[in-house]
This record gives structure tokens, C-alpha cells and sequence, in this order.
């Protein structure tokens, strides 16, 4: 396929929480990338960076702080926010770089370092900002959305808290097994049901943490790939930034209302399920041809509702799905053999950027104890708040 | 002196007592219902209408979701970080006529456990938080006692 870019190297910095400058984090990710890739930095022709915003100002300004922290070399520079899926952009943004032939080599970097507790707005009074606005008038925080989905889940198709439980226990038992993990024990679905309700009905352990991290993936051409010397890279073959279709009828963050949809019918799939199949259209695969799937687990219960709009399973059978053990490490189709947010926590910039590295690994049969077995097509899938679409599909 | 009754957020809400209703707008050329309202231009895709009237929406509609928050959520949220936090309850309402999904606190003393997915609930005026010169009013979902009209 003409319109694969390849995969030379992938690099992260382990998930954690010190409260260094993000950049720190970025280079460490960055250089074990370009090491992996085997390209020297000063040949890097283009870098993209993910960037967050805190505090009302772009501060971590991405692709030239980090440029800058690698050492300025002149490479032309993009950052791209767009909330969790800023990193899938920032993917898009160099795979669109690399088929145009504006650059050969291209470095992509998310890096973050998160605040401590919920994640807020920016300060100051600003009732223009819909995100600002679910905070001053509801206290809607980010589990309270969560919590809202994972009660409409267990009235609509029966889903039961030890379901959301498990889905913990089967990352965190990934996890493990990974270096890069922050979190690295092993869970129980006793340890979920003994930690305090955060947003009924979603406890502690059933919400993803916000950490700091830092992932680099170096791209390029697959010309390029073979004249360096590597014959069968992994080959990103769809990269979806899709976003809604009005009327937007699924609740979503930061929105106090959807869209109405009584003067014009709804979309045939929401945002969900429009994300994975813009990504099986554009790489011509479908739930069918996954062998592994890293997907956005902002919470367990999340994850089940993935497990649908991925196609893995009809709408409202996720939690069946993980009963039988098809998404665990050894199933039919591992989901977060990389222990997802779950065992890591959200680097928002860099999450997206770190589910590519997971599908590399797994791909390139590198994935050492989580390795899923002759694993040769993976998703990543994840959404942006603001209506963002995330997903990328990898093959070797 | 009487502290002044202030909406959180202008244009949102108005009425008193049965008559409180969200105030969201409607587009003249598609009819189009949005809320929080569109004033400048219609959202819909197919439309690019630019005249948009005021419209309350129903007062009552149907528990879609509900969570609440056992942690005191950031600011701009307003609370006394003096007294110990007490939960508050979120309910998404869908709206039949509407067709749309709605979020609002409950009003005060009404639990998650009180509530339930598909139970009818009511709008009802409420005060979000006060200082020494206003009440911030807000609005609140409260589920329709049984047997009231
Ligand atoms: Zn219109």
C-alpha cells in the first residue's frame, strides 16, 4: 500500500508522577525513539509535538520545546493540540508530511506533566468557554461524566459493577508486566470494590489516574525504511481524526446538552463507533482482521463500550465479551495488553503516542511477557474532549 | 437587606415557580433547538440559518443518567472549603419533544439512590451557591412526586 508510512523507532519515558518539566520527559522518550530507529536527530527533518494546554496558555508549546531541548538542528516544526487525541493528530500531522514528501524522517513527541487531582479549566471568569462553564454551573468533573456512562451501561444492557471491576483486574494484570507501567501491581476485584466512590457508580480504581510520561515514534517513508535498512517496518495504514455528525445525541465532555435531534434525524453511528470505522475504511480491515487493540480506558467501564464501537462484540455485549476472557492477555482479541490508563494514568499529549509504541512492540514481537501471540494488525482508539476522534491501525 | 437573586449564567433560565422553564433558541429556517442557546448562527449542517428565536424548553423529561461527586470539584466551582464537602447529584434528563439530553444538579436532597434511568423529572429553580450580596440561582431536577400534575 502506497499510503503506509513506516514505523523506524518507538521510545517512551515511563509513566510516573515527580513533577519535572515535561520536556525532560520528551527528550528521554524522544531520544530512545530515535535510538530504536537507529537516525541520528540532526537528520530529522520535521518534528511534531503534541502539546497540552494548562492555565489558559499553550505553555508547554510542544514541538519547539522539545526541538529546542533536543537541540535546535532547523527542523521544520508543527504542535497540534486536541485534548486526548492530540497525539493522534500529531501522528496525522507527520503521515500527511511524509505522503506529501515535505519530509523523509519525521519525529513525533507527547509529553506531559499533570497536576495533581481533577483536571480544571483555566482560571478567570470566561462563561464563553463551554468547558469552564460545566464546572462553574454543574461541578461536572471529568469522573462525572464517567460515572454518568457507566450508570446508563448497567440500566441499559445489565452491566454490574464487578464487570467494570474486572476490567481493572485484567489491566492491572497487563500491566505487570509492563516496564513503562505506572502502576504495576496486580488488582483484585475485591481492591476495586474496597476503594471510595468517586462518581457513582465509579470508584477509585475504576478511573484512570492523570500522570506524567513522555512517547516518540521517528516516521517515515517507506522508501526511506528500505533504503535504512529495514525491510519490514510496522506500518501505520489508517490514521482517523474524524469528528461528529450533527446531531451529536451522545452526552459528551466538556457539553451540559447534546444536540437536539427533533428537527434533524441522527447520524447512523455516533462519535464512537464513526472513529474505528473511518479507521477500517481508510486501511480497507475490519473488527475481523485486529489482533490486539490498545483503547482509551478513561474508565473500566469505558472500555466495555469500546469493545462495541469497535466491533469486537454487538452494541451492549462488552461486558460478556470480557467474561469470557476474549480481551485478556491470551484471549481472542487482547484489548490493552499494554495495562491501558488503567495501569498508567493519562499524559494526555502523549497517550495516544504511547498506544502506537504498545502496537509496535506487539507487532514487531517485542512485547516480551504481554506479547500477543503472531499479533500482525492492532487499533488504537481514544476521543478528544470537544469532539476529537482518535484512532490509528497498524500492521506488519 | 434581601441578597440579589443573580443567574449563574444570563439567558439560561427564567419563570417563576411552574412557569420556570431553560430558555434555549430556535432556529427559524430548520427549527433546529439548541440549548445552551445559539444566538449568532444555527448549528445544523444542512441549514446556515442565522435568525434564531427564544424558546423555553419542556419542564419536564425522563432520568437518562445520573453520578454524583463525592469529591469537591475544582474551581470555578463555588464551595466554603471550610465545611466538609457535601455531594451533590448530577442527572442527565432527556426531553421527548426535545429530543435532547440535558444536564442539571438535583436539587438539594435528592441521592442517587433516589433516582433511577427512565424516572420522570421536573425543573425546578434552585441556588447554586451565595456570597454577601447574591444568590446564584441556577436550575435543579427534581423527580416528579407521584400523583402531581
Ligand atoms: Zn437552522
Amino acid at each position: 500500500m502506497s499510503d503506509d508510512v513506516a514505523v523506524l523507532g518507538v521510545g517512551m519515558h515511563p509513566w510516573g508522577k515527580w513533577g519535572r518539566r515535561f520536556t525532560e520527559y520528551g527528550v528521554v522518550a524522544a531520544r530512545a525513539a530515535l535510538a530504536d530507529a537507529g537516525i541520528d536527530w540532526r537528520a530529522v527533518q520535521s518534528v511534531v509535538g503534541a502539546e497540552t494546554v494548562r492555565g489558559g496558555y499553550p505553555g508547554y508549546v510542544a514541538g519547539a520545546s522539545i526541538a529546542q531541548a533536543l537541540g535546535w538542528q532547523g527542523a521544520r516544526v508543527t504542535s497540534v493540540y486536541a485534548a486526548c487525541a492530540s497525539g493522534a493528530q500529531a501522528i496525522g500531522t507527520a503521515r500527511a508530511q511524509i505522503l506529501a514528501g515535505l519530509a523523509d524522517v519525521v519525529l513525533v513527541v507527547g509529553a506531559d506533566a499533570a497536576p495533581k487531582g481533577f483536571f480544571a479549566p483555566a482560571g478567570g471568569d470566561r462563561p464563553d468557554d463551554p468547558d469552564w462553564l460545566r464546572f462553574r454551573v454543574l461541578g461536572a468533573t471529568n469522573p462525572a461524566y464517567f460515572g454518568l456512562y457507566a450508570r446508563r451501561r448497567i440500566a441499559v444492557h445489565g452491566d454490574t459493577p464487578e464487570d467494570f471491576a474486572q476490567v481493572k483486574v485484567k489491566n492491572a494484570a497487563a500491566g505487570s508486566l509492563n516496564p513503562n507501567a505506572r502502576y504495576r501491581a496486580r488488582v483484585s476485584a475485591e481492591d476495586v470494590a474496597r476503594s471510595p466512590v468517586v462518581a457513582d457508580p465509579l470508584r477509585l480504581l475504576d478511573i484512570c489516574a492523570t500522570s506524567d510520561g513522555a512517547a516518540a515514534l521517528v516516521l517515515s517513508g517507506l522508501d526511506f525504511a528500505h533504503s535504512h535498512g529495514v525491510s519490514e517496518p510496522v506500518r501505520i495504514r489508517a490514521v482517523s481524526t474524524v469528528t461528529p455528525r450533527y446531531p451529536r445525541t451522545e452526552l459528551d465532555l466538556p457539553d451540559i446538552a447534546t444536540d437536539s435531534a427533533a428537527a434533524a434525524a441522527p447520524p447512523g453511528l455516533g462519535l464512537r463507533p464513526s472513529i474505528a470505522a473511518a479507521a477500517y475504511e481508510e486501511a480497507g480491515t475490519g473488527p475481523e482482521d485486529l489482533d490486539v487493540a490498545e483503547v482509551y480506558d478513561l474508565s473500566t467501564a469505558l472500555e466495555l463500550q469500546w469493545y462495541e464501537d469497535l466491533g469486537l462484540c454487538p452494541a451492549g455485549d462488552g461486558a460478556k465479551l470480557l467474561r469470557e476472557g476474549a480481551t485478556s492477555l491470551g484471549g481472542r482479541i487482547p484489548v490493552n495488553p499494554s495495562g491501558g490508563l488503567a495501569s498508567f494514568g493519562e499524559a494526555v499529549p502523549a497517550q495516544a503516542i504511547a498506544q502506537v509504541c504498545e502496537l509496535t512492540w506487539q507487532l514487531r514481537g517485542r512485547a516480551g511477557d504481554r506479547q500477543v501471540a503472531g499479533a500482525s494488525c492492532g487499533i488504537s482508539v481514544n476521543q478528544g474532549l470537544f469532539g476529537h476522534g482518535s484512532a490509528v491501525i497498524a500492521v506488519r | 437587606m434581601a441578597r440579589e437573586r443573580v443567574p449563574v449564567v444570563a439567558g439560561w433560565f427564567g419563570g417563576e415557580g411552574e412557569e420556570f422553564r431553560l430558555t434555549g433558541t430556535r432556529c427559524r429556517s430548520c427549527e433546529a433547538v439548541f440549548f445552551p442557546r445559539e444566538d449568532a448562527f444555527c448549528r445544523n449542517p444542512e441549514c446556515g440559518g442565522r435568525e434564531l428565536d427564544e424558546v423555553p424548553l419542556a419542564r419536564r423529561g425522563r432520568v437518562w443518567s445520573y453520578t454524583d461527586g463525592r469529591y469537591r470539584p475544582p474551581a470555578p466551582y463555588v464551595c466554603d472549603p471550610e465545611r466538609e464537602w457535601q455531594p451533590y447529584t448530577l442527572v442527565a434528563v432527556e426531553l421527548a419533544a426535545e429530543r435532547m439530553v440535558v444536564l442539571g444538579q438535583a436539587a438539594p436532597g435528592v441521592g442517587v439512590a433516589d433516582l433511577a434511568v427512565g424516572m420522570e423529572v421536573e425543573l425546578v429553580p434552585g441556588v447554586l451557591n451565595e456570597d454577601e450580596e447574591h444568590l446564584w440561582m441556577t436550575w435543579h431536577w427534581r423527580p416528579v412526586t407521584e400523583g402531581a400534575l
